[in-house]
């Protein structure tokens, strides 16, 4: 196999076109070229500029509420009788998830860009909630696309949304899921170049979304480097996050890409298993491609054609994933496994159960493969998890899959 | 061939003193059989060149006409590969009518560009139009298309300003596509009046005639378009026409090929004044 030349520096990318090696780039209409220039250079300059960080971590602190905590899940360690496991606490954050750390940065570029209306795109809705939330916070008007499927299964969250005063727009183009809902806002930015802004919830599409989210989203990492050396006085030897675009994974992977004692494991949603082609895992279970706006892992047929994705999880249900993941998967820097519906399912319950936390279904992919990384590192060892957002949203689903009535 | 057949054909029409008339179909809708047939009968109805779309699932800068043509081609099973057959099909009765292939880029990866290029050429086809593929991604599949002797064919926008019209223009041949409007395929309607000073600010820039799209819908606009303009592009009202005559059970091909004839025929006497419509 030709593998890539590994970099010296995992953290300098991507490269002055927007790619992680083959991966990334701006494959994106014409119309919205024009734009995606101007973010890049606007995002550029804000991340330049202490003011903005300075305005940025002052949200986060007081109304994001972070740091979020490091928690020693001493239960599971002893369930699980290997490395010592620690959660990342994000299900604690304002909205209950990662979400709210990226669309607070982007929401304060959009105002520094001058840009007075703003959408986005939902999967589970806790991307929607959390950016409904931030423009009503910033009395900016939203509208929020939503696969139609998505909007029947999820519908606590689109009520959320509403009373945060945005507008949900049912999506039926497509597979009426995340990825249509995805083609709409962008339909929606290319026809309201003017004023609008596309707050795009995962570290995915079109440079320079892969890096900005990544960089909003970094803030979990470097706190969890914080806490556990304060913690344990060390680096983790792994460090496990759930994959759907990518956001939560990328976030506290990236402060420790050039640590190479620490392993970077992602998992992605198996669905109904990988040998029944119902899943949603992109790398595990696809092919290069390029959709929305950039080259990456796809799920599609011979022909090119995206195919859709499955999960029990309405935030992991992506044919794709963000492209620092397609990368570093083939430097060999991180791994993918994956974890089914229901095993995801069982560690929701063992999660609940044994530590008093109703994880995010999403989340609960991570944990499924929780108990064999902490064997694998063993007894000695220290595994962190990034606990990406919490579970009430989906108590629906679980009853369901338990053939209980809520 | 190939690029020589674009130029040709313009070349020709500049003689006439008239705009081209450029009709859209998609590949495979509503099934590959009553495709090759309005394919067939494009030339006679009076379209001077043909778009022919090649479906893909996920079609961004599409508004739901197309969407819906490129899931009804879809859903019967169209490929790129039937595209290229189809193109073949209608090669063997047509030597000189340009087929412009419009897409996305994926089917296109998923071949490779190279093998492509030179498939793509073999069938017959004279340019591509890769609507998500701007000048920051597309010299590899312009190197591969040069090879081929295959025109790329770049989307000018509403969003283009002078400073960048020249990436754009960079490797076009052929001719520049116009997209009139800041939008989607087939929901905001063109103005004539608006998009004049940009078909001479590409003009300018390129030296090479420019097709104006997206928009445009009825024979009224599409003489309106053909006064200011070297090629008019009809696309999501002829998918419409599709759509409608499966709906009610009509010859599609008849109602397709009528709409054709009305728009052609417009383009064809909007500059005489002589546009009976
Ligand atoms: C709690 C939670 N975790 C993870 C995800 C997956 O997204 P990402 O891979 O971008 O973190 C979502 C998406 O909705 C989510 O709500």
């Amino acid at each position: 196999m030709n593998l890539p030349a590994k970099p010296n520096d995992y953290s300098a990318y991507p490269d002055a076109h927007g790619r992680f090696g083959d991966y990334g780039g701006q494959y994106v209409p014409e119309t919205l070229m024009p734009l995606v220039h101007d973010l890049d250079a606007a995002y550029l300059a804000a991340k330049a500029d202490p003011a903005f960080q300075a305005e940025l971590d002052g949200f986060l602190t007081h109304y994001v509420g972070r740091p979020s905590p490091l928690y020693f899940a001493e239960r599971l360690t002893r369930h699980f009788g290997g490395a010592k496991i620690y959660f990342k606490r994000e299900e604690l954050n304002h909205t209950g998830s990662h979400k709210i750390n990226n669309c607070m940065g982007q929401i304060l570029l959009a105002m520094r860009m001058g840009k007075t209306r703003i959408i986005a795109e939902t999967g589970a809705g806790q991307h929607g909630v959390a950016t409904a939330t931030v423009c009503a916070r910033f009395g900016l008007p939203c509208v929020v696309y939503m696969g139609a499927v998505d909007v029947e299964r999820q519908k606590p969250n689109v009520f959320r949304m509403n009373l945060l005063g945005a507008e949900v727009r049912p999506v039926t183009s497509g597979s009426a899921t995340l990825k249509d809902a995805m083609n709409e806002a962008l339909r929606d930015w290319v026809t309201n170049v003017h004023d609008t802004y596309y707050l795009i919830g995962t570290a995915a599409g079109m440079h320079p979304y892969p890096e900005m989210v990544r960089d909003f989203q970094s803030v979990i990492g470097r706190e969890t480097r914080d806490q556990i050396l304060a913690a344990e006085g060390r680096l983790p030897d792994a460090v496990v996050a759930c994959v759907g675009g990518g956001s939560n994974a990328i976030g506290i992977f990236h402060p420790f890409l050039n640590d190479a004692g620490v392993k970077l494991i992602g998992v992605e949603a198996a669905g109904e298993g990988m040998d029944t082609g119902r899943h949603a895992a992109a790398i595990n279970g696809g092919r290069p491609g390029v959709l929305h706006g950039n080259m990456t892992y796809l799920l599609q047929d011979a022909a090119g054609q995206i195919t859709e994705a499955h999960s029990i999880s309405a935030g992991l249900d992506y044919p794709g994933i963000g492209p620092e993941h397609s990368w570093l998967h083939d430097v060999g820097r991180a791994s993918y496994l994956t974890a089914t519906d229901t095993e995801s399912l069982e560690a929701f319950k063992l999660c609940a159960e044994l530590e008093g936390i109703l994880p995010a279904i999403e989340s609960a992919h991570a944990l499924a493969r929780l108990g064999d990384v902490a064997r694998d590192v063993g007894q000695d060892g220290i595994v962190v998890l990034n606990l990406s957002g919490r579970g009430d949203k989906d108590v629906a689903t679980v009853a369901a899959y338990l053939g209980r009535e809520v | 061939m190939t690029k020589a057949r674009i130029d040709a054909r313009f070349a020709a029409l500049r003689a006439e003193g008239r705009a081209a008339f450029v009709a859209y179909v998609m590949a495979g809708d509503p099934d590959a059989d009553t495709a090759l047939q309005i394919l067939k009968g494009l030339p006679a109805a009076g379209a001077d060149i043909i778009e022919l779309g090649f479906p893909f699932s996920d079609p961004m800068a599409e508004g739901p006409p197309i969407q819906r043509a490129a899931q009804r081609a879809l859903a019967r099973g169209m490929t790129l590969k039937g595209t290229l057959d189809l193109a073949r099909a209608f090669r063997d009765g047509d030597q000189d009518t340009p087929i412009i292939l419009m897409g996305y880029t994926n089917p296109l990866v998923t071949w490779g560009y190279d093998a492509f290029a030179r498939d793509a050429a073999a069938a017959g086809i004279d340019g591509m139009i890769v609507v998500d593929l701007p000048p920051e991604e597309s010299d590899p599949l312009a190197d591969a298309l040069d090879a081929a002797h295959l025109s790329l064919i770049r989307l000018a926008t509403p969003t283009t300003d002078d400073r960048r019209l020249p990436v754009v223009l960079r490797r076009t041949s052929g001719f520049v596509y116009y997209v009139s409007v800041a939008g989607v395929t087939g929901v905001k309607e063109a103005d004539a009046r608006t998009v004049a000073p940009h078909v001479e600010r590409v003009r300018a820039a390129s030296q090479l005639p420019v097709a104006v799209g997206f928009g445009i819908r009825t024979p009224e606009r599409a003489a309106a378009i053909a006064r200011v303009a070297d090629a008019v592009v009809v696309g999501s009202a002829l998918v419409d026409e599709v759509a409608g005559a499966v709906d009610m059970n009509e010859d599609v091909t008849a109602r397709v090929l009528r709409k054709v004839a009305s728009l052609a025929k417009a383009v064809r006497f909007a500059r005489q004044g002589l546009a009976a419509v």
